[in-house]
């Protein structure tokens, strides 16, 4: 006698298919991982003593109460501000300085090593408006690491590099290259550029 | 007379649930490899800023977070000022030297001078406070900081 009920669906194969799926959003998911701006205060130090800097050498930046940006005395849009600390850092007044292609102009900043950012803000400031202009100070000294970046790496054998790829390549457990010279010219970069930003309390 | 009974079959038969299993473990796996666990129960507003010139933090090096902000909905008894939280709580600026500390004595000790803090600061708070938390920091002299922010457009915190 024919049976003629439907045959019961084979289900054996259902758990390669969850599998399969398990596996591809293993892959390709990213865990949310916290990221932000890295700053190292300055420790506390009893002893007071003046550290003479030259005028010219120092960049002002101060964001007021009312979340005005005053560089350099002069009222400054936000976005202005990378532009300005670049042309600012990259000045290398006094020759010193032969990677830098800035005016040269002997009233801006000596070189690099000497130029210090001066970030002042109130109170009152709001903490959006610091954050953008600490990414904008940020960001103009990786523009100009970067730049250098692209300069020196093909001589050490890193092509089409820039700096901010160099440093994720080097926390990065999966690059092939030589880290032992990525640190070098990492390394060559940041005394090239030092990062000198200052906060007034 | 079984030659009329067998019509009976014809209906559908019971679909199988034997895989149920597999796809109720494929989604707590996905989830389980997707979610942040949160270590701690905001009782404050915390919208991030944006940044776009960020680093990952690496969480092999260990993190504390200090969290401040207006306290959000429900705790309207704590002001409308921006307020800090450490851990569970709301605490006063001069709690955050014992937190740290506190912080440090978890750890092993090799680990100490590597401790970061991550600062997660509502972007409607002010300076005022995110300048006396760096303060603190400093007298406690932890001084690895971490502006915690989101990825974006930095401009547009101002809008």
């Amino acid at each position: 006698m024919a049976k003629r009920s439907a045959p019961e669906v084979n289900a054996g194969s259902m758990a390669d298919i969850a599998f399969l799926l398990l596996i591809f959003f293993l892959v390709t998911t990213t865990i949310e991982k916290d990221s932000g701006i890295n700053r190292k205060l300055p420790p506390m130090e009893d002893s007071e003593e003046d550290v003479i800097i030259k005028q010219k050498n120092i960049f002002t930046v101060l964001l007021n109460g009312k979340d005005q940006l005053l560089v350099e005395d002069d009222l400054m849009e936000v976005k202005d501000l990378r532009a300005a600390a670049v042309e600012f850092l990259d000045n290398g007044g006094d020759g010193s300085c032969d990677y830098c292609k800035g005016r040269r102009d002997p009233s801006s900043s000596d070189n690099p090593d000497k130029a210090i950012i001066s970030l002042k803000n109130e109170r009152e400031t709001s903490y959006a408006a610091y954050i953008s202009v600490q990414n904008e100070l940020v960001a103009a000294y990786n523009v100009l690491r970067n730049r250098r970046a692209l300069e020196i790496g093909p001589q050490k054998g890193f092509r089409d590099m820039n700096f901010v790829e160099m440093q994720v390549a080097y926390k990065d457990a999966r690059f092939t290259g030589n880290k032992t010279k990525l640190k070098e010219v990492i390394d060559q970069i940041k005394v090239e550029f030092p990062q000198k930003l200052s906060e007034v309390q | 007379m079984s030659k009329f009974k067998k019509k009976k079959g014809g209906d559908l038969p019971a679909i199988s649930t034997a895989s149920l299993p597999d796809i109720v473990f494929m989604l707590l796996f996905f989830f389980m490899v997707a979610t942040v666990m949160r270590e701690n129960t905001l009782k404050i507003q915390n919208q991030l800023p944006v940044a776009d010139q960020i680093e990952k933090l690496d969480k092999k090096n260990p993190i504390s977070y200090v969290y401040a902000g207006k306290p959000s909905r429900g705790y309207e008894k704590y002001g409308t000022e921006a307020r800090i939280q450490l851990n569970d709580k709301f605490a006063e600026i001069n709690e955050i030297a014992g937190f740290v500390n506190a912080e440090r004595a978890a750890l092993r000790e090799e680990l100490v001078p590597f401790l970061t803090i991550s600062l997660k600061v509502d972007k409607d708070a002010n300076m005022g406070i995110v300048g006396d938390i760096k303060q603190e920091l400093r007298k406690v002299n932890a001084l690895k900081i971490n502006y915690t922010t989101g990825k974006g457009d930095a401009l547009s915190n101002l809008d």
